[in-house]
């Protein structure tokens, strides 16, 4: 055993798009009342050297795999596939996305309904989830269409992310 | 839920060799102290029977007084009796002037920005006087446990920064404590609660003390306690209750001058009592008529209710966002726990119950719970309990992130990220020859760099000349598990190991330290030679202590006859030095016994990690082994 298992191999996973979330979540509890460095407080610094190490592992592991985006990109990193920083996208797709972006400006210039807003997000998590479903089909029969499939997912994250925000300010949170 | 007994099982440790630990509630207001003893957790009494230690520390020309004794001269005295320095900790001179008529004293500005307050027996920094306090209740614990303490756990606020959080950790240093950990307030509490109750599900804790608020959502499942998210603001408490009073009182007497530090403190003492006085009454008479303020009048329970609304409605708003970001549901959570003195006043638990739609739980004394969950979590910590599954999993409160053009702030580690945590951002220059590089490191959750608190400042050195946007600068943030951050960096494409410079914007210098901690042996007349060897002594005993038990339980399933041979003897061979009287050999020992068992600690490590997974998927998990 060493750090350089992959983050499904620590959990003892299937390497998988989709995840056993329950599962992970048991197996994360697990690893770390071994590993976690509260187990090694009255230990040699070796010890606790390690157990940090192993925990921060962990954690980023676990991170990693219960994101549905993260876990996206993870799983096409252990096939090869790096992703761009400026990726080429369709026309199309952009097009749609600079709409997305006007949309919610207008319901923060409108005085921010939050009706709205709500409606909004329910649209982007129902498009989230499509491009998802979309991923798991791709990755196993075409790679490239894959890591086309996780740009989007990156831009409508993104926007997501936006509107949470947007959210915020106007409950004034 | 057998795995949270506190009672020790009968083959427990040797209670000869029971360690001493104690958890440490370093309040605002008031701190205590509280050890498991006979399988019980409880608050440590002293002589006179008070569990109570007002946070409270007198500076005379004869000496240092610490307490009740010190309260009682906070009005006639207040330039050298500090009250509420908890709010101190951890802030720069600049903060502390915008807390400005809050406060009596005066300042004066310390090498590492910290503010140093003048008093009649020299200028003293918050750190100091917060370690006057730890001293005090280690000798009280020292005295009632018989002995010295081997560790403790120390409890912050959960929304503590991390100039904050390593403020205490250097007035533990200071006052000559082991800390175990750093624990965040409302996971102590909810240790306490989950212990009592047993049942598990979301929890959520609202700590509302003397100058601070928190808000944490744990979920407890399989012995393990995980905070999901936490929030709250350093700067809200029962005193900021008290000024409401306070300031409605000066505009009820018409006095319009400024007030001097003796009224404020006056005032303000007043004030707290008409507060506990409004939890049980609906009204309160006053008569107040002290250096110049003069009021008679009645405080009524609505117009209190009003004075303190926005407090009160601050502190909902901080539990939404927490809710937020934990990603739950207000019907997810089972239970509501109260902790904090400030949680008596009644319109905090009517608002509490309204938000959560559930009666809060306060049948646990909120000034004692947080101690008491911070003892059970020392004594599995310091060794006492080695088959305890108890664990708990806390994450960051505030994000990090580091300065970018136009005074931005980029976030590295969000919020409410599972700690320990590392995480690597890249940079590159944008000079040729640029071999040097600034970076400046942040905490909080807002978009301009003015807007967030800054931590330290890094000068990056020994880049290898190249042409701009060539090098690759790695810079590492690690969290450990106390929620401290340290940083690293590196150039990648050439390997070189960046210097890095560390300027901490508020806390103290190693140098000041090192400069405290002399000037803390000369006061106590202790021969500093003479510490060094105990110290010394202490961690070498540690090391043996540990490697003996490993090798005990796991040496013949891991390692060769040989390999267990020869660490045996490495023990025995540190067992010799130890007894010498030359700090430095121990020391020297200590470190090279560590090394010679690295490879063992490691292989150890895997074993473990190798058990989480049996059992479950045997044969995924040999067959990847």
């Amino acid at each position: 055993m060493d750090f350089n298992k992959n983050y499904f191999e620590i959990f003892g996973l299937p390497v998988d798009y989709a995840v056993d979330q329950e599962l992970l979540g048991d197996r994360f509890l697990d690893l770390q009342k071994q590993v976690h460095p509260d187990r090694f407080a009255a230990g040699t610094d070796q010890e606790k050297r390690l157990a940090v190490q192993w925990a921060t592992l962990v954690n980023t592991a676990n991170e990693t795999l219960r994101t549905s985006l993260p876990r996206a990109i993870y799983i096409l990193g252990l096939r090869g596939v790096e992703l761009e920083h400026n990726p080429t996208l369709p026309a199309a797709f952009l097009m749609d996305q600079i709409d997305l972006r006007e949309q919610l400006e207008s319901i923060e210039e409108g005085e921010g309904n939050l009706e709205e807003l709500d409606s909004f997000r329910q649209k982007m998590r129902q498009a989230i989830n499509e491009l998802q479903a979309k991923f798991q089909e791709a990755l196993d029969e075409d790679t490239d269409k894959a890591e086309r499939l996780v740009y989007e997912l990156q831009f409508l994250s993104k926007l997501m992310v936006s509107a949470n925000r947007l959210e915020e300010k106007l409950l004034d949170y | 839920m057998a795995l949270l007994q506190i009672t020790e099982p009968g083959q427990a440790v040797d209670p000869h060799q029971r360690k001493r630990a104690a958890g440490i509630d370093l309040g605002t207001t008031n701190s205590l102290i509280a050890s498991v003893r006979a399988g019980v957790a409880e608050t440590l009494a002293d002589e006179q029977g008070r569990h109570m230690l007002p946070s409270v520390v007198r500076y005379t020309s004869s000496g240092v007084i610490v307490g009740d004794e010190a309260l009682t001269e906070a009005v006639n005295d207040s330039m050298n009796t500090i009250v509420s320095v908890k709010r101190l900790m951890g802030r720069g001179i600049k903060d502390v002037a915008t807390l400005g008529d809050q406060l009596p004293y005066r300042f004066s500005a310390s090498e590492g920005g910290m503010p140093r307050i003048e008093t009649v027996s020299g200028n003293v920094t918050p750190v100091e006087v917060s370690a006057e306090i730890l001293r005090t209740l280690v000798d009280r614990a020292s005295a009632t446990l018989a002995g010295d303490l081997d560790g403790v756990v120390i409890t912050v606020p959960a929304y503590f920064d991390d100039a904050q959080r390593q403020a205490t950790k250097d007035a533990a240093q200071l006052a000559g404590v082991n800390v175990l950990r750093l624990l965040n307030e409302p996971t102590a509490a909810a240790i306490a609660y989950g212990l009592d109750s047993g049942s598990e599900g979301v929890i959520a804790v609202y700590d509302l003390g003397g100058g601070t608020f928190d808000i944490s959502l744990l979920r407890l499942r399989k012995g393990v306690f995980e905070v999901l998210a936490t929030g709250g603001d350093s700067a809200l408490g029962g005193d900021d209750f008290d000024r409401a009073i306070a300031a409605w009182i000066v505009e009820q007497s018409g006095y319009a001058k400024p007030l001097a530090s003796e009224q404020l403190r006056g005032l303000l003492m007043a004030s707290r009592s008409i507060k506990e006085s409004l939890t049980d009454n609906a009204k309160v008479d006053i008569d107040f008529d002290r250096d110049g303020v003069q009021f008679k009048g009645i405080l009524d329970r609505t117009t209190f209710d009003d004075l303190v609304a926005p407090l009160v409605d601050a502190s909902i708003k901080a539990c939404l966002r927490a809710v937020r970001d934990a990603g739950i549901e207000l019907g997810e959570i089972h239970n509501v726990v109260l902790v904090g003195g400030s949680t008596r006043v009644p319109q905090v638990i009517d608002k509490v119950a309204e938000y959560f739609g559930k009666t809060p739980l306060n049948n646990m004394d909120p000034d004692k719970v947080v101690a008491v969950g911070a003892a059970v979590q020392a004594n599995v910590l310091v060794g006492n309990k080695p088959d305890d599954e108890m664990l708990l999993l806390d994450v960051l409160p505030l994000s990090l992130g580091l300065e970018t053009v136009g005074g931005l702030a980029e976030k590295v580690i969000s919020r409410n990220t599972a700690i320990p945590a590392v995480r690597a951002q890249e940079f590159t220059t944008y000079k040729d020859g640029q071999t040097a590089m600034l970076i400046h490191v942040l905490q909080g959750e807002r978009e301009l760099v003015t807007d967030c608190r800054s931590l330290a400042r890094f000068e990056l050195t020994g880049i290898p000349p190249m042409v701009a946007g060539a090098a690759k600068i790695e810079v590492m943030f690690n969290v450990d598990a106390d929620g401290l951050l340290s940083v690293s960096a590196r150039e990648t494409s050439t390997g070189t190991q960046a210097g890095v410079e560390v300027k901490p914007s508020y806390g103290l210098t190693d140098k000041e330290i090192t400069s405290m901690l002399q000037a803390s042996f000369e006061h106590a007349t202790e021969d500093a030679n003479r510490r060094s060897l105990m110290e010394a002594r202490v961690e070498s005993g540690r090391v043996i202590e540990a490697l003996g038990n490993a090798l005990a339980e796991d040496g013949a399933a891991l390692l060769m006859e040989s390999d267990i041979h020869a660490l045996q003897q490495a023990i025995e061979e540190l067992g010799r030095v130890s007894e010498g009287e030359d700090h430095l050999a121990i020391s020297e020992g200590t470190e090279l016994l560590g090394r010679a068992s690295e490879e063992f600690a490691s292989l150890r490590m895997d074993a473990a990690v190798r058990k989480a997974l049996a059992g479950r998927n045997i044969a995924e998990v040999d067959k990847e082994i």
